[in-house]
């Protein structure tokens, strides 16, 4: 909560780099817990309705710039960010923007599967309820079906909206909350380790989630599976201690990376 | 040690030198294993044993209370005594003299007692307050006037108390207060069936008294009723709103670390400490009544708060982040999260903490003694204004009496004030099987 903001002056200059679709576009952002200093300067574009994976030692600020996207970490003490994040233009770390707004434009699913311990149904409607995008109870049961079935677990539910989503299998909870993530209709989904608490299974129907969720959303993920990034992912970025080392096309990164600590790092001689 | 030492000196054979160390290494672990189990279960045996004394001796003295003797008398109800002039007025009825009335009955029965003293001495096997459940009796219906009923009255303490065997009548006269010539009339009238024991619903439905056949509970209850409403209506919203600040919403510095231990600490302090702060406070600085539940609920309301807040703060910190991420991800705003995730979660926590800083304060003495609760009231409260006492007070007062009959009464207004507490905690557990959620 106490994530102050300090924008530097002439950090501004939108569009420099001239990547013409850039959904998001962060500049120069530092990100600071306490005294030590987490990120350094990270400059990243992420393209409009791409895949965009964030790989990486643990340590390295992965999550922690995920995280910025959608501003959550305004709720952990002493976290401070410098720098600007654009988003379609508009600077999501300006103090007159609603963060509440922002979040309802940016979802994000979690490491863990964090259903509410309520039932399925009231899982997925909860969003769409507090921001008011539903008049009545039609167009509730509407968004509740939609995003489940976009998140592919609509058959295997549809008899059992009322159980407790925390009696679902881990898999199932993680798709429960893409469909919750998605059914405030955000244009950005951040997925933080998606499927390192999933089966292999699990999480190949994830990856095929995100595969076809790639159309309509734009989706940030982090991983820690280099072949993970390397399916799902148009686009990997690279960080080690704090830094962004390197970013480019996936296919370009797995297979000719410029940076040598990318390649030591894919090719398994550290991380 | 033994092991390495044995095996070097006997190095050809070490071997099996070590695999004998090991065996009685392991005898040793599970000997040492059972001992530490068998401590444990000394502790609990113990602690039970304890509990059951205290709750049997308890019983053992107080169960007696819940009855009490009855004498029945055949009343003439005089209306040349209670209305001469036949008028009905309720005044006149009200000031009639009824004490007569079971006098002259109880005389009746007994025609050969002459002496005046025996006389004196026969009419105070009736309790004294007799007359006003005979007056209650013509008030509720005065048709009764002019006839003669038989009518079961409430009999002295000694009375009640030889009847349920507090005095050996095998002692010499001079060292019971129950004589011998009481005896006779009590064997008398024991054999005409005139006198046995009934439940007594007076002990549960009237207020104090210095005569114990009449002393009740009632009225303490109702003062604690009202202490208790006062207390928990002041310290819920206060406490969980300041837990929920403090827990949920308040940055870390030393400002807030500085309330946190203040908090603790005043769970830790005496509460009569809390007592004088009423007294200085509420009663001699907002002129509150004094004896009043109302001060006396705001007194136990300071007490009870520390505990409120370090119960609900327990609560919500045990309620997983990850419940908090979610609902943040999905653009709650922080009091929505709270409001819609983790108060309900942390809700059975909070009520559990809550009950049971709420039967702590149903259980205090010592605070209400400084702000007047400890005065001796016979009427029933009407309201968080009017003068009371509460159970534990009552206790205390009645333990000071020197009547033996009160010493029963004593015990079981503590059995009573013990269901109480009993049934507070069983509503904490039921509450909290009732909402505890998994997640």
């Amino acid at each position: 909560m106490d994530a102050t903001v300090e924008t530097e002056p002439g950090t501004a200059e939108t569009a420099a780099t001239g990547t013409d679709a850039a959904k998001i576009s962060a500049r120069g952002v530092d990100v600071f817990y306490g005294d030590k200093q987490a990120l350094f300067g990270v400059d990243l574009e992420i393209p409009e309705n791409q895949v965009t994976a964030l790989i990486g030692p643990s340590g390295c600020g992965k999550s922690t710039f995920l995280r910025c996207i959608n501003r959550m970490n305004d709720v952990i003490e002493g976290c401070r960010v410098r720098g600007t994040i654009l988003m379609d233009s508009m600077d999501i770390y300006d103090p007159t923007l609603d963060v509440v707004q922002l979040r309802a434009r940016v979802g994000m699913v979690f490491q863990k599967p964090n259903p509410f311990p309520k039932s399925i149904y009231d899982n997925v409607a909860y969003g769409p309820r507090i921001h008011g995008l539903c008049a009545d109870k039609a167009e509730v049961d509407e968004i509740v079906m939609t995003s489940l079935e976009k998140a592919g677990l609509l058959n295997e539910v549809i008899d059992r909206l009322n159980e407790p989503g925390t009696g679902l299998s881990g898999g199932q909870q993680q798709r429960l909350c893409i469909a919750r993530a998605i059914a405030v209709s955000p244009d950005v989904i951040l997925m933080d380790e998606p499927c390192s608490a999933l089966d292999p299974i699990a999480t190949a129907r994830i990856e095929e989630l995100i595969e076809n969720l790639r159309e309509r959303y734009t989706i940030v993920i982090v991983t820690h599976s280099m072949q993970q990034a390397a399916r799902v992912s148009q686009r990997t970025a690279f960080f080690h201690l704090g830094n962004l080392v390197e970013v480019g096309d996936t296919e370009q990164m797995f297979t000719n990376p410029h940076d040598e600590r990318t390649q030591g790092y894919i090719t398994g001689r550290y991380g | 040690m033994t092991d390495i030492s044995k095996s070097a000196a006997l190095p050809t054979g070490g071997r099996t030198v070590k695999k004998r160390d090991s065996d009685t290494r392991m005898r040793r672990r599970y000997a040492a294993d059972k001992r530490f189990r068998l401590y444990g279960l000394v502790a609990i045996c113990l602690a039970i044993a304890a509990l059951i004394w205290l709750l049997a001796s308890i019983t053992a003295s107080g169960y007696q209370a819940f009855v009490q003797t009855h004498i029945q008398l055949e009343i003439n109800f005089d209306a040349s005594t209670i209305d001469p002039e036949g008028t009905r007025d309720e005044k006149t009825l009200k000031r009639a003299d009824y004490a007569g009335l079971y006098k002259s009955a109880i005389r009746e029965a007994f025609p050969e007692v002459r002496n005046r003293r025996d006389r004196r001495d026969l009419t105070r096997l009736i309790s004294s307050g007799a007359d006003l459940q005979l007056r209650d009796m013509v008030l509720s219906n005065p048709s009764i006037i002019g006839t003669r009923q038989k009518v079961w009255l409430v009999a002295a303490d000694e009375v009640d108390q030889f009847a349920k065997g507090a005095y050996d009548p095998n002692k010499p006269e001079s060292e019971r207060p129950f004589k011998d010539k009481e005896i006779a009339w009590f064997n008398t009238l024991r054999s005409a069936g005139a006198l046995e024991k009934q439940f007594n619903w007076s002990f549960f439905s009237s207020g104090t008294s210095r005569e114990p056949e009449l002393a009740g509970i009632w009225g303490a209850i109702v003062g604690s009723f009202w202490t208790m409403l006062v207390t928990l209506l002041l310290s819920f919203p206060i406490g969980v709103a300041a837990a929920i600040y403090l827990q949920e919403f308040a940055p870390k510095n030393r400002w807030t670390d500085l309330i946190e231990v203040n908090i603790n600490n005043l769970a830790a302090v005496p509460s009569i400490v809390f007592g004088l702060l009423g007294l200085a406070v509420f009663l001699n600085f907002f002129g509150l009544p004094r004896s009043a539940p109302m001060a006396g609920g705001m007194v136990l309301a300071l007490m009870t708060l520390p505990t409120i807040i370090i119960a609900t703060r327990a609560a919500l910190s045990a309620v997983p982040p990850s419940i908090r991420e979610a609902a943040l991800g999905v653009g709650a705003s922080r009091q929505q999260t709270v409001l819609h995730h983790v108060l309900p979660l942390a809700l059975p926590g909070i009520l559990t903490g809550t009950i049971i800083g709420m039967a702590r304060a149903l259980g205090e003495t010592a605070p209400l003694l400084m702000i007047g609760m400890v005065a001796f009231i016979v009427d029933i409260p009407e309201g968080p204004m009017s003068a009371s006492t509460v159970l534990p007070v009552q206790i205390f007062l009645w333990s000071d009496l020197p009547e033996r009959a009160f010493v029963e009464r004593t015990s079981a207004a503590i059995l009573v004030l013990l269901g109480f507490l009993i049934a507070m905690n069983a509503i904490a557990i039921l509450l909290r099987k009732k909402f505890e959620r998994r997640w």
